[in-house]
């Protein structure tokens, strides 16, 4: 009956961990997990701290998989890693995710110009129309004040290029149309049995009893369209750089 | 109505004591509720028709007790003869006006830190016979407690906690017994149920759900795999007075997720056990899932019930498994009588002559990972349904089109330590996590799913946007009530699933619904959250 308590995953872990496979949605969930307890100061690709790289193995010393669990765990004394409260299996996630980063690599567009791509985000890309940054720009689409402390430049630059191959549940658009014949598009923010509750593309915050709906379900391809073909190289290489540097307040 | 009602007030406030006679008619004196499941038969079902279909509509929120505590409130209040008794997790009694809401005595026991409950720090409920209370400790006690002033009377160390028992389930009294299980089994404990003298808290007897060497079934467990074989109890069991049993779901086989270390049956894990109520000695057992590889415990009330089957009068057990089957078992003998999914099932296709399971090659928890239908918190699970004699329906807490992903690997047993063999991955994890839904429908959703003893066969749904924690009420005006993980409490008709009335009680609802009368008024009770919540018709 243990797994009533999902996050209570706790297992003789460090040991076998040479002996797992990880499926997709735990590389997520370790990730999700970096992101909230280790980014800030180790930076999404993880070198951000000088002389440590995590996602390509790269210490101040040698350490076993055992001893990055525990280290995640109970931080190191007298230096500025602290403590996290993660469980056995959470900190093994984590680790498993950033093993992954070796393997997903950097961008393919290379280094490029913030100035210029911040230009480019604010004008030919169109990009305002439906994400925010700072105090300017859309609440539609997800909010990129502090997007290049969340996500890895590689992850940026996927989202540009092949925007349908993560969408996060937070991100997902759904459409309903009302039984008076309104169409409505937005971010899903909740969904029960009853009612509907979401940010819709003029941007207000809508409550809506299902009961109420002549249609009601999820879009399944991302609004945002690629860029792909819409900016050069070198034209994605600055908006990823732009947007690689935007770290919230 | 008006008349029966005065007749169990009068009736009510002269029995000064819960005799275990008045237990075990508790059918006849409908404005109590007297045990975890209402009954003995533990159908989960108030013969009080003061709300009904069409009124239902008209009910309101009478008070709310905040527990002052942050855990899962899971447990089922008893009343009797005008006063309310629950649990605030982890093992505080309380004793509450039930048309008020206002606090008699709070009774706090503290649990030992060592404890560590695999689900949470949580109760179910307590028992009642004559002035006395029992409850069921996370550290493995059974305490009594006097009804009147909330002073313990006597404090039985059942097991030892710093080895992972606990106890989470309310106990049960049987004659001048009170019966208890103990949980554990991801901690590598092994199994037993034991009665204890009411009295005095002695123990009489006790039952190892996992035979020792020298008895049946012993066999079933590979080396010496039966001394760390888990076999829990984590839910209330049922009685049958005529026949003298006391019926009981013993959970999964530890470790978990790996049965390599414990070749065989492992018996009596996943299966229901039927014991003498005076020795404790076996009568019957039915196995749901021999051989448990996917935390598939019978982890359910027991649910009598008094039903034609095949044509005939027949005593039979009612069983919707964690393991995605429903089942109907003759009670007096444990015969087998119909097996059939209410769920996804992927692990079984069936059922042989003698009601095993016939498994379905290749499901089985590997190094890279299985799909398995039901998924890890099963096709249901500790939720109690209900089964009304006046629909002839049993209702299930369902989880519809969920499955997990299942990865084995090692596991060494240390006392007191975790003994599971790795984690199955799932979309959807246990009550405490994200608080929004924003999964599709394809990601598995909760329901109230009616079935038909006689055939198995689904009469009717209510679908569920989110999954379910909560457990089923049912009454004699052919009403059900019930809830979810979204925070809503619905009154549904029983006939047909129609929903009649909600409230939206801004809290997972993880306990089951009960219905009790004070002065003539009916009331319904649900924990939601961290609070209790009490309905009745608008005056």
């Amino acid at each position: 009956m243990w797994a009533v308590r999902f996050s209570l995953f706790v297992l003789a872990a460090g040991a076998l961990l040479g002996q797992r496979s990880y499926t997709p949605a735990d590389i997520l969930e370790g990730q999700r997990l970096f992101r909230a307890n280790c980014v800030l100061c180790h930076g999404p690709e993880g070198d951000q701290v000088p002389g440590i790289d995590l996602g390509h193995g790269k210490f101040r010393q040698t350490y076993s998989q055992d001893a990055l669990i525990k280290i995640i765990q109970n931080g190191i004394p007298r230096t500025a890693m602290p403590p996290n409260n993660l469980q056995d299996f959470q900190a093994e996630i984590v680790v498993a995710y950033l093993r992954s980063i070796a393997t997903t690599g950097r961008t393919a567009s290379g280094n490029g110009n913030a100035g210029r791509g911040k230009a480019l985000f604010e004008g030919k890309g169109g990009c305002m129309q439906c994400h925010r940054v700072g105090t300017s720009g859309s609440r539609v689409g997800p909010d990129l004040s502090d997007i290049g402390a969340l996500r890895r430049t590689v992850e940026i630059e996927r989202s540009l290029l092949e925007p349908n191959e993560e969408v996060l549940p937070q991100n997902r658009y759904y459409r309903v149309v009302t039984k008076q014949g309104e169409t409505i598009t937005g971010r899903i923010l909740n969904l029960d049995t009853f009612t509907v509750q979401m940010l819709d593309s003029k941007e207000r915050l809508l409550s809506l009893n299902r009961s109420d709906l002549r249609e009601a379900g999820f879009i399944e391809n991302s609004p945002m369209p690629s860029y792909r073909d819409k900016l050069s190289t070198q034209e994605l290489a600055d908006i990823v750089t732009y947007l690689a540097s935007l770290k919230g307040l | 109505m008006r008349r029966l009602f005065l007749l169990i007030v009068i009736a009510g406030s002269l029995s000064a004591q819960v005799s275990f006679e008045r237990l075990l008619n508790a059918d006849k004196e409908p404005q109590n509720w007297l045990t975890y499941s209402g009954t003995m038969m533990s159908q989960r079902y108030s013969q009080l028709t003061q709300v009904t279909p069409q009124n239902v509509k008209n009910l309101e929120q009478q008070w709310v007790f905040q527990a002052r505590s942050l855990e899962k409130f899971e447990a089922t209040p008893l009343v009797v003869d005008g006063i309310m008794y629950t649990v605030q997790a982890p093992n505080d009694v309380v004793a509450l006006d039930p048309v008020t809401g206002r606090v008699f005595w709070t009774y706090s026991y503290s649990p030992s830190p060592q404890s560590r409950p695999c689900c949470g720090r949580v109760n179910r409920g307590v028992a009642i016979v004559g002035d006395t209370l029992f409850m069921g400790t996370i550290d493995a006690h059974l305490v009594a407690i006097d009804a009147k002033n909330g002073r313990p009377l006597w404090n039985t160390t059942v097991a030892k906690d710093e080895s992972g028992y606990a106890i989470t389930h309310a106990p049960l009294v049987v004659k001048d017994k009170v019966i208890v299980g103990v949980a554990g089994g991801e901690f590598g404990i092994r199994g037993f149920i034991a009665a204890y003298d009411v009295r005095t808290g002695k123990e009489v007897w006790r039952f190892y759900t996992i035979p020792g060497p020298g008895e049946p079934g012993h066999e079933s467990w590979s080396g010496d795999s039966w001394k760390t074989g888990g076999a829990s109890v984590w839910m209330t069991g049922s009685y049958d007075p005529a026949l003298n049993l006391t019926y009981w779901g013993i959970g999964n086989a530890g470790p978990d997720y790996n049965g390599d270390l414990r070749v065989g049956d492992n018996l009596y894990s996943s299966s229901v056990v039927a014991l003498d109520a005076d020795t404790g000695k076996l009568k019957w057992f039915y196995q749901h899932s021999p051989h448990d590889e996917f935390d598939y415990d019978s982890v359910q009330v027991p649910v009598l019930a008094d039903i034609a089957f095949g044509g005939q009068p027949r005593k039979v057990m009612l069983w919707a498994n964690r393991n995605g089957f429903f089942y109907v078992l003759d009670r007096a003998t444990g015969q087998f009588l119909l097996g059939k999914p209410f769920v996804e099932v992927n692990w079984a296709s069936g059922f042989d002559e003698k009601g095993r399971p016939m498994r379905i090659s290749g499901k089985v928890p590997t190094a890279e990972g299985t799909v398995i239908f039901p998924g890890n918190q099963g096709g249901t699970n500790w939720y109690s349904p209900s089964f009304s004699p006046r629909t002839g329906l049993f209702y299930i807490p369902s989880w519809v089109n969920y499955s997990s992903i299942y990865i084995k690997a090692d596991a060494e047993y240390t006392e007191g330590r975790r003994f599971v063999g790795t984690s199955p991955r799932s979309l959807i994890g246990g009550l405490g996590g994200a608080k929004t839904n924003n999964r599709r429908e394809d990601e598995g959703n909760g329901a109230v799913r009616a079935i038909d003893p006689k055939t198995g066969e689904r009469k009717w749904e209510f679908k569920m946007n989110d999954v379910t924690d909560a457990g089923i009420l049912t009454t004699a005006s052919d009403l059900l009530f019930s809830g979810g993980r979204e925070g809503y409490f619905y009154a549904l008709d029983a006939r047909n699933g129609e929903l009649l009335w909600r409230a939206n009680v801004g809290g997972a609802i993880a306990a089951g619904p009960m219905s009790y009368a004070v002065n003539g008024r009916q009331y319904i009770a649900i924990n939601a959250g961290n609070s209790l919540f009490v309905y009745a018709l608008r005056q």
